[in-house]
């Protein structure tokens, strides 16, 4: 029998109030992250990735309602915990880093103040031990001259150094879970590289899971073991990262690939997806994906797919792409 | 920052001369001179009148007064009040205390109750307190002053008997003015029942005084907060396992606070507007009591000088409110 996942999510819907009824963002998805793992969660703006990250975490509004069969971290109920039982997860096994740097720290308070904030509160660290480990802490995530960047305020420090703060905040106490929501999505083409790095080199040396949500197949490639596709508030496809690149089987995945311009190398024009991911209140009846895919039929217009077993992992699919490279020559 | 400074006071030129001649002109406009004020219906035998007013100066062209005037501001004489022809600056200084006590013990009322209101309201947004607590500030801030002071003194003074109708201490005791402030002096003084009394003078007129910045600072606490807990930062603090308090109290409010002490600062000017009325209203012998009687009186050095005073002391508030959100704001701090 395997080990037990160190995050087990089942059935996981997350449903928004607002005037015009009630929205359901995240539609009964399913997802386990194993001790060590890293698994990427890609998906266009609208597909709920964010929205299932804020849930792990605990994160959402009144306005957003929870709920799940099963969501267990470590052994333990998240769903059954008080809040203040929460709270010293959050933070200190669970953490995570968000998208924007510039605006996700607090402009009144110093980057030393702000991260050791969360070692004193979890760890009860003070005086000259909590300013060593904040020192150390900006030094693993390549900050220069650390101890004179702990009086530095979030605006004098660029995106770049201040989304490096913020991973310094969330690897503080040692996490066993990382949810990294977009890390590099506000950053320059040169400093996301560095991120990345940074978010990989961390993740091996610790030893901690990792939960990178992107919109860009490229940087899940290079960093996932597994990767669960999502589209409109449901999982696509989830599948190990080697497979799921050389052949995948959900066809919005492969048009996704497709989109990849070093895939479409000597093409005339790069491939797109036409449309939009429907929203609020246009979700088609059938296969959500119906009308933005190639191969849609009648049955996928009024069936709506369940998660079916392909090789090593599942895709919502009546008709699974064949090995064959998909969309290769083709004129669209 | 010194540069600062600079600027902003070389900016309180214009504002200065204006006030001057504004007040200058005005108290002027109004009909009846000094002289003829203060003989009233018994009247004055025409080459009097005549004579009086030379001897004040009164006879001659408005503009030779106005450049006069400014002259001696210049060379910091207010000139002597033609009723008491004591110096107006000390008549000004030793009324200005009680005024400044009032004032002070008004904000602090607003304050201490407007900025929990506004958080509460604004962490309870949709609740039947934050609607509450908008509804009254919306009347607070709606209602004349005057007429609420003399509903509660209907109320509380003269129905309940708990506070005085009048003044700032019972007759019953007398203090040595040290400070002009009634509570330090009574307290230095050993004097715990004028203490009391002194106490119960200020709540009605405290109260009174206070409803308009209360209302404002209850309203824009809940506002900036609002604003400030949609921010990602708050999300973050979150996110870091924080309790609810800290993320409220702490990271929200240290945000929230930077437009309301601006807000507060603002304040100042209304309140000492304000003081005007509500010192008549309630007898209470200070600038605004004062002011009032020197345009009954036509005391025209007294009521320039009173004005200027006073619009130096906005001033002067609203460059330190300028200072203070400075230190507030990192994100200032630095540019300057």
């Amino acid at each position: 029998m395997p080990a037990m996942p160190l995050l087990d999510i089942k059935n996981l819907s997350v449903e928004f109030t607002t005037r015009a009824g009630t929205f359901r963002a995240v539609d009964g998805i399913d997802l386990t992250v194993d001790e060590g793992e890293v698994v990427g969660i890609v998906g266009e703006s609208g597909s709920g990735k964010s929205v299932t990250s804020l849930a792990v975490m605990g994160l959402l509004g009144s306005n957003g309602t929870v709920l799940a069969d099963r969501m267990q971290f470590g052994g333990k109920d998240l769903l059954a915990m008080s809040p203040s039982q929460r709270r010293k997860i959050t933070g200190k096994d669970v953490a995570m880093v968000f998208q924007e740097p510039m605006t996700s720290l607090n402009p009144c308070f110093t980057v030393g103040f702000q991260i050791m904030e969360t070692l004193k509160v979890h760890e009860g660290l003070s005086g000259k031990a909590l300013r060593n480990r904040a020192i150390e802490l900006l030094e693993q995530v390549g900050i220069p001259a650390p101890e004179s960047r702990l009086s530095a305020f979030p605006h004098q420090l660029s995106g770049g150094m201040n989304q490096r703060v913020m991973i310094a905040i969330a690897i503080a106490c040692n996490p066993r879970l990382l949810v990294a929501d977009e890390p590099t999505t506000a950053l320059d083409v040169t400093i996301q590289k560095q991120i990345l790095d940074l978010l990989v080199r961390l993740q091996k040396e610790r030893g901690m899971a990792l939960i990178l949500i992107t919109h860009d197949m490229g940087v899940v490639a290079e960093t996932a073991q597994r990767v669960v596709v999502m589209y409109a508030g449901q999982v696509a496809e989830t599948r190990p990262v080697d497979a799921l690149f050389k052949a995948p089987r959900h066809p919005y995945t492969g048009a996704l690939l497709d989109a990849l311009p070093e895939r479409a190398l000597g093409k005339r024009r790069l491939p797109t997806i036409p449309g939009v991911v429907p929203g609020i209140g246009d979700r088609p009846q059938g296969c959500l994906f119906n009308p933005r895919c190639r191969f849609a039929t009648d049955r996928c217009r009024i069936e709506r797919p369940a998660l079916f077993d392909v090789d090593a992992g599942k895709a919502r699919c009546f008709y699974p792409l064949a090995d064959a490279p998909v969309g290769a020559g083709e004129v669209l | 920052m010194l540069r600062f400074i600079l600027t902003r006071v070389s900016l309180v030129i214009p504002t200065f001369l204006g006030v001057t001649f504004l007040t200058f002109l005005l108290i002027r406009l109004v009909p009846g001179d000094p002289i003829e004020v203060r003989v009233g219906e018994r009247g004055i035998p025409p080459e009097r009148l005549l004579e009086l007013r030379h001897e004040l100066g009164l006879d001659r062209p408005l503009w030779q007064q106005f450049l006069d005037y400014i002259a001696g501001v210049l060379q910091g004489d207010l000139g002597v009040s033609l009723v008491t022809r004591n110096s107006v600056l000390s008549e000004f200084l030793t009324l200005f205390p009680a005024t400044l006590e009032l004032a002070a013990l008004a904000m602090l009322f607003a304050t201490v109750v407007g900025l929990p209101a506004g958080i509460v309201a604004a962490v309870r947004r949709g609740s039947v307190f934050d609607h509450g607590v908008m509804g009254v500030s919306l009347t607070g801030y709606s209602m004349p002053i005057f007429w609420w002071g003399l509903l509660l003194i209907l109320f509380f003074s003269v129905g309940l008997g708990w506070t005085p109708v009048s003044g700032r201490l019972d007759l019953l005791y007398y203090v040595e003015p040290v400070t002009g402030f009634m509570l330090v002096d009574t307290l230095m003084a050993g004097e715990y029942g004028a203490f009391w009394s002194a106490l119960h003078h200020l709540v009605l007129p405290m109260i009174v005084l206070g409803t308009v910045p209360l209302a404002v600072v209850a309203r824009m606490t809940r506002s900036a907060m609002l604003e400030v807990l949609g921010e990602d930062y708050i999300r973050t603090a979150k996110a870091k396992g924080l309790a609810g308090k800290r993320v409220i109290g702490l990271h929200a409010l240290r945000n929230a606070l930077i437009p309301v002490v601006t807000v507060i600062g603002l304040q100042v000017g209304t309140l000492l507007g304000g003081a005007i009325l509500t010192e008549t209203i309630f007898s209470w012998p200070g600038v605004g009591k004062w002011l009032i009687e020197s345009i009954n009186r036509r005391d025209y050095p007294a009521l320039q000088g009173g004005v200027l005073l006073i619009a130096t002391t906005v001033m002067a508030v609203n460059l330190l409110v300028d200072v203070l959100y400075g230190v507030l704001n990192p994100r200032i701090r630095h540019s300057r």
